[in-house]
């Protein structure tokens, strides 16, 4: 288990992290969230041991990093910064990280063999591609066996079979009761990986509950609506203050702030004509979207133009 | 991709608890660090080559020349003869030490190895300890097996015009080569430890070594001769000198405990500072 406690860093005038508090519980995936420059990096160095906090705590089953013996046997970490000589093999990378914790030279094969990079072993690790980087950094963060693993940015730079493998072994590693908490920009990702959401902007925190809550919570509801009388229904449902959108689909709708029942039964009163009334499921996407538009670093508005696709495979309710 | 269910295997048993990892392994760790490194090679056989091919050259060019050369250069081979065999090697022979003791720590920072470092090793005390040792060790081992090889090759060189035979009182000068070395190794360890950048670590080593350390005795008056005496690599250069420069103030043994004393003095700021800065 992590406890963050009120965990604060200033650089400069800058805070990076600002009164930071959350839980990361054993035996589920815990995803990560936050815009560019939220703090996700900054939070889990400080995690780490590798930078100071201003105040605040970051304990790990109840001490801090820096406390642990033989610390990579109680956590593994992948950081989103190189962290490797380019000159040294990755066997001998490895290697070097074994002996600092007693772990037997026979492990280092094992890892390499597991993320597939065995082939590569004694190469020179500054000939490696970005997925070969961060299989290897997979491999360094799992050498000790740890049953928690705080991995920032995973997927980055991996392939899609690397992104599906990546997904499965977290999985796995939640499914025997490890502590695995990941951070993503890509929230499609964390849809289908994460059970459980951390979200952070500007340092602080956002939301922090189950997957299927946060979409619940932060996405509106939107309904699509076919209807021969689109000029009618967009009247009736301005008065209600809906929000009515075109989409790139034939005459059809979406309605926002409203139910499908409720639209049904706009439509009755009026006497309106309905081919089609389809709720759709908000995806995560769109619910992270929605939380972190006011607090993202580099906020922007969004694009003018047609609505985009909704619902989609993506989706999870 | 083969993706295995689990990770879980019986050769990695979970850790728990608190306290100190051994300190051995550290030292093991880091000797595997500095041997896995092709710029380890490089500058050690830099080092041997370039401290041997002048322990022959120098004396082989004063045999040849000696019928050409000035009463006081001849005064000079018989005063210190060891000085000569050693002197141009180790000129040399140093900057490869400099250069390596730098990148032990500053190409840490530069490639970003230092992560992975301090979350292995997160006392990290510990950890730059460890390496010290290990670099120190190594210099000094591979600094005295030189020293006295290539002092038998400049005897043999000699042999024509002087005998050298090593003796209580001149064993010092030999033995002083590895010492320098080591020390000096050290020092540039501390060095990159505290500018964490190779490129500006070496430059400013190499500086202090060919530039400022000979500047220095140009202050006139006393103070002159204090800087110049207590500056870094002069004073510990003297361990290896039979006859102290003009203007130095102190002996060969003090002289490189005042080198000694420097390096330990930017250990200890280095440690701290590492504990103190964010990695």
């Amino acid at each position: 288990m992590i406890e963050v406690r009120d965990l604060v860093k200033r650089y400069g005038d800058t805070t990076a992290v600002d009164h930071l508090s959350f839980t990361v519980e054993p035996g589920r995936i815990t995803g990560f969230l936050g815009p560019n420059g939220a703090g996700k990096s900054t939070t889990m160095r400080l995690i780490l041991g590798l930078d100071r906090p201003s105040s605040g705590s970051a304990l790990i089953d109840g001490l801090a990093y820096r406390d642990l013996r033989d610390p990579l046997r109680y956590v593994g970490a992948l950081l989103e910064a190189r962290a490797v000589h380019g000159g040294r093999s990755a066997f001998n990378h490895l290697l070097y990280l074994a002996q600092t914790q007693g772990v037997p030279k026979r492990r280092v094969s094992e890892v390499l063999e597991l993320v597939g990079l065995s082939g590569v072993a004694k190469k020179r690790t500054k000939g490696f591609s970005l997925g070969m980087g961060q299989r290897l950094g997979i491999a360094a963060a799992l050498l000790g066996d740890p049953k928690i693993l705080i991995l920032d940015e995973p997927v980055n730079g991996l392939d899609p079979e690397g992104v599906l493998w990546i997904r499965q072994l977290l999985k796995a590693l939640a499914g025997e009761g490890r502590t695995i908490f990941v951070s993503s920009h890509l929230m499609n990702e964390m849809a289908v990986t994460a059970d459980h959401l951390i979200v952070i902007g500007r340092g602080k925190l956002q939301a922090d509950m189950p997957v299927g809550q946060f979409i619940a919570q932060f996405s509106d509801t939107a309904v699509l609506v076919r209807t021969p009388q689109g000029q009618a229904l967009r009247a009736a449902a301005g008065e209600r203050g809906w929000t009515v959108a075109d989409t790139d689909l034939d005459g059809a709708l979406i309605v926002t702030g409203s139910t499908a029942p409720e639209i049904g039964e706009l439509a009755a009163a009026r006497g309106l004509v309905l081919h089609e009334l389809t709720p759709q499921r908000a995806s995560l996407e769109e619910a992270y979207m929605e939380l972190t538009r006011e607090t993202g670093e580099f906020a922007h508005r969004p694009a003018p133009g047609p609505a985009p696709a909704w619902g989609g495979a993506d989706g999870r309710a | 991709m083969a993706a295995r269910d689990s990770v879980l295997t019986p050769t990695a048993p979970q850790g728990a608890g608190t306290g100190h990892a051994h300190f051995g392994r550290l030292l093991l760790a880091e000797w595997t660090k500095i041997r896995s490194v092709r710029s380890t090679y490089w500058s050690l056989i830099a080092l041997v080559i370039a401290f041997l091919f002048f322990s022959w050259l120098f004396p082989y060019l004063t045999v040849v020349n000696w019928k050409q050369a000035s009463p006081t250069q001849q005064a000079n081979l018989y005063l210190d003869p060891i000085g000569s065999i050693t002197g141009s090697g180790l000129f040399i022979g140093q900057l490869a030490v400099a250069v390596l003791g730098v990148m032990v720590t500053a190409s840490e920072y530069s490639t970003g190895m230092i992560r992975s470092t301090l979350l292995a090793s997160p006392h990290r005390v510990r950890m730059l300890a460890a390496k010290s040792i290990v670099f120190t060790l190594l210099i000094l081992v591979i600094g005295e097996v030189i020293a006295f090889v290539g002092f038998f090759i400049g005897r043999q060189t000699f042999k024509s015009l002087v005998t050298v035979n090593l003796n209580s009182a001149n064993v010092r000068e030999v033995f002083g080569v590895g010492l320098y070395l080591a020390m000096l190794g050290l020092f540039a360890l501390v060095v990159g430890a505290l500018l964490r950048h190779v490129a500006g670590a070496i430059t400013g080593i190499v500086a202090l070594l060919l530039v400022i350390s000979n500047l220095i005795q140009l202050i006139p008056g006393r103070i002159g001769k204090y800087l110049y005496t207590y500056e870094p690599t002069n004073a510990g250069f003297v361990i290896t000198a039979k006859r102290l420069p003009d203007n130095f103030l102190i002996s060969s043994w003090q002289g490189y405990g005042v080198f000694a004393l420097w390096t330990a003095v930017l250990w200890a700021l280095a440690a701290y500072l590492l504990v103190r800065r964010d990695a």
